[in-house]
């Protein structure tokens, strides 16, 4: 019951809204829209911004003029009464000093006495207050901020600018302003559906190429604009992946197709083995025998199966489990005994000098399965009365194990390609083994961030596996 | 002894029960975990062959460890395609004994079986193995045959012991890699038969009668000539 998802709790989304919904999916449309309104926000804040500091500015300054003049006016009056004041008022007409100036004295019963208004403008009711009003100035009709100073003996001195060409101005401004934003939307919105087409495309280039890939074309590349951006930088790090699985691909087909032939061999000889001797065998011990050599062919094939299960789990790197810091001097040691049994046995002389101690990271039993695997080819390749020379010591922080003989060794140029699996050389063609011992050590080796080296030992062969050792 | 064969792949199961049966063991068989948990917690086995992947809801893994979980010691050797590493820890540490990996020789299958058994039965720590007239005392790590003392490097030793703990037993050459060496796989070359060899030199040659046999497309087994 808990694992029931309530369905029907979703509301069920209406067609025109999936289709707005599949549209806001697209991270592309989203790209754009976060543009645009970025761009439209920071547009209009401009605007606004201009228009309240133009705007502001200018009725500021009118104002303080309005005020100076006002109070100086006052001052006539104070100096020198009502005809110095009507006298001032004249001479600002006249002197035509700001074509703007408004001015008008009435006295107590509203009878103009100084000015050049035609009449008292309606509306203008309370004292020491900003008033835009409209007004008639010589038969003209005009707007104007105003502002009324009482003057002593009832009367009262009525002082303004005409703003008419300052509405104008701000009528110019705000079409001016409508006009830079509808072009800055306009352009919002030109820049969106461009980021949209430029986004659209490259992502269609990288899902063209891995849509491509997921069908089965692994040969297809996004496509490097060679702008050295961060697209082309993504399309060169999936070029760079898909280069390696095609290399990988490429192994697994090569290994694939060793397998088919390295495996079929035994197969088809332990097949005929037991046709031939279902036909022909004529006593028991016949078929016995045929019977006993086809089950070694068929151990021989599990042989090479675990030997390859064995490799690519290593390469697969899930084998650190059983890390360990451990010191390899006694496990070399170990080893030296039970090969030395052998190579005596072989009248081979085996030069062992391990250095004590050896602490490395490691997989006990794999650096041992690696080591071995040097040891039986040494000991495969090698003539009596020869000597191989086991070795182990730490240089540089690196843990060094020798295992050098003196058979026929590997020709420089197959040296390379010695630790593939199957391959076998020129001279190991005729011995027993499954060309896969030192594919398993170079892949010990490394799942041990280390190396496995390969040189001549003039004559035969030096193999040296090197891995980290272990600091305290 | 008694052994309980759990395994579905019917070829499988024939041969294996076909051989035991030849080897003189009393054999049941289930074809399904839970058949085999049932037969397993009812009856009583020597030993328990358990294959990891089984049908009826019940895998190797789980019927093993319900079985432990009811306090049953019976010795179990997996049996298993399963062969990475990781498998076979996961199998020891589930509680099984010995894990032997598909495809396999019934020989060596045969002889970890019996030394499951064995190792079952002499729990207590001897300080004394014998052999006919070969004897060992492990305290003071020395060893006779007769009256005549027996010069053995320690791993000589060590070889010898195993023999000797599973006398009458035939071990093969990767029971004694893993039980002597501890190494778990099979080098290329037969070391194991070059270090038989040498301890035949030491404790057989001199001798007359041989005590070390070496068992065909199996191993080698010591026992005294009269058993």
């Amino acid at each position: 019951m808990a694992s029931h998802r309530p369905s029907s709790a979703r509301p069920s989304v209406p067609a025109a809204g999936r289709r707005r919904a599949v549209l806001f999916r697209s991270a592309g449309v989203r790209f754009a829209l976060v543009y645009a309104a970025v761009f439209g926000i920071s547009a209009f804040v401009l605007a606004v911004a201009l228009w309240y500091s133009t705007l502001g500015l200018l009725q500021h300054q009118v104002q303080n003029a309005i005020n100076n003049d006002s109070q100086t006016l006052l001052e006539h009056q104070e100096l020198g009464g009502l005809p110095s004041l009507e006298a001032a008022i004249h001479d600002r007409l006249s002197n035509e000093s700001d074509p703007d100036g408004i001015y008008l004295l009435v006295d107590a019963t509203g009878q103009i006495l100084a000015g050049n208004l035609d009449r008292w403008p309606s509306g203008l009711t309370q004292d020491n207050i900003w008033y835009e009003l409209p007004v008639t100035r010589q038969g003209v009709a005009s707007v104007a901020l105003l502002k009324v100073a009482p003057v002593p003996g009832g009367m009262k001195l009525l002082v303004g600018r005409d703003v008419r060409a300052r509405l104008e101005l701000r009528n110019v401004l705000r079409a001016g302003l409508i006009w830079a934003v509808s072009l800055m939307i306009a352009l919002g919105v030109l820049g969106a559906l461009l980021i949209r087409s430029l986004f659209r495309r490259t992502i269609r280039d990288i899902s063209a190429t891995t849509s491509a890939i997921a069908r089965g074309d692994i040969s297809r590349r996004v496509p490097v604009s060679g702008v050295g951006d961060e697209f082309d930088e993504l399309a060169i790090n999936i070029n760079e992946m898909l280069d390696r699985i095609a290399r990988l691909m490429d192994g697994v087909r090569q290994v694939s197709n060793a397998i088919a032939h390295d495996l079929r061999t035994p197969v088809t000889r332990a097949r005929s083995r037991l046709e031939d001797a279902a036909l022909h065998a004529s006593t028991k011990e016949e078929m016995q025998a045929a019977i006993d050599r086809a089950t070694q062919d068929l151990d021989g094939i599990v042989s090479v199966f675990e030997a390859l299960l064995r490799i690519s789990e290593i390469e697969a790197g899930s084998r650190r489990a059983a890390f360990a810091v451990i010191d390899l001097a006694p496990v070399l040691e170990d080893m030296d005994e039970l090969y030395r049994a052998v190579a005596e046995e072989k009248q081979i002389v085996l030069h062992t000098d391990i250095a004590k101690p050896l602490p490395v990271w490691a997989d006990r039993n794999l650096i041992q399965q690696a080591v071995v695997n040097l040891l039986d080819n040494a000991l495969k390749f090698s003539e009596s009365l020869t000597v191989i020379n086991f070795s182990a010591r730490v240089a540089d922080g690196v843990v060094q194990i020798v295992v050098a003989d003196r058979g026929p060794g590997i020709a420089e140029q197959d040296r390379a390609r010695a630790t593939e699996r199957f391959y076998r050389a020129e001279a190991a063609r005729n011995t027993e083994g499954s060309g896969l011992g030192l594919a398993l050590v170079m892949a010990v080796a490394q799942l041990h961030n280390g190396t496995l080296h390969l040189h001549d030992n003039h004559p035969g062969l030096r193999a040296v596996i090197s891995i980290p050792a272990h600091k305290n | 002894m008694r052994i309980l064969v759990v395994e579905d792949d019917k070829d499988v199961a024939g041969f294996v029960l076909k051989g035991l049966r030849e080897a003189g063991h009393t054999v049941e068989h289930a074809d399904n975990g839970r058949d085999g948990l049932f037969l397993a917690a009812s009856e009583n086995f020597d030993a328990i062959i358990l294959d990891r992947m089984l049908p009826g809801g019940i895998d190797g893994l789980r019927l093993l460890e319900t079985l432990r979980g009811q306090d049953n010691a019976t010795p179990v050797l997996f049996l298993s395609a399963l062969g990475q590493v990781d498998d076979r820890v996961k199998g020891l540490k589930a509680g099984g004994d010995d894990y032997l990996t598909k495809p396999f020789a019934f020989a060596e299958l045969l002889a970890r079986v019996e030394a499951l058994t064995r190792r079952g039965k002499s729990d207590g720590p001897a300080t004394r193995l014998q052999v006919g007239d070969l004897e060992m005392d492990l305290l003071s790590r020395s060893v006779r045959r007769g009256a005549q003392k027996i010069d053995l490097q320690p791993r000589e030793f060590r070889l010898l012991e195993y023999l000797m703990r599973h006398a009458g037993q035939v071990v093969t050459r990767t029971m004694l890699l893993e039980g002597v060496w501890d190494y778990h796989f099979d080098p290329q070359t037969n070391v194991i038969d070059v270090h038989i060899s040498r301890l035949r030199q030491k404790i057989d040659k001199p001798f007359g009668t041989s005590l070390l046999h070496t068992v065909r497309n199996a191993g080698y087994m010591l026992r005294a000539e009269d058993a």
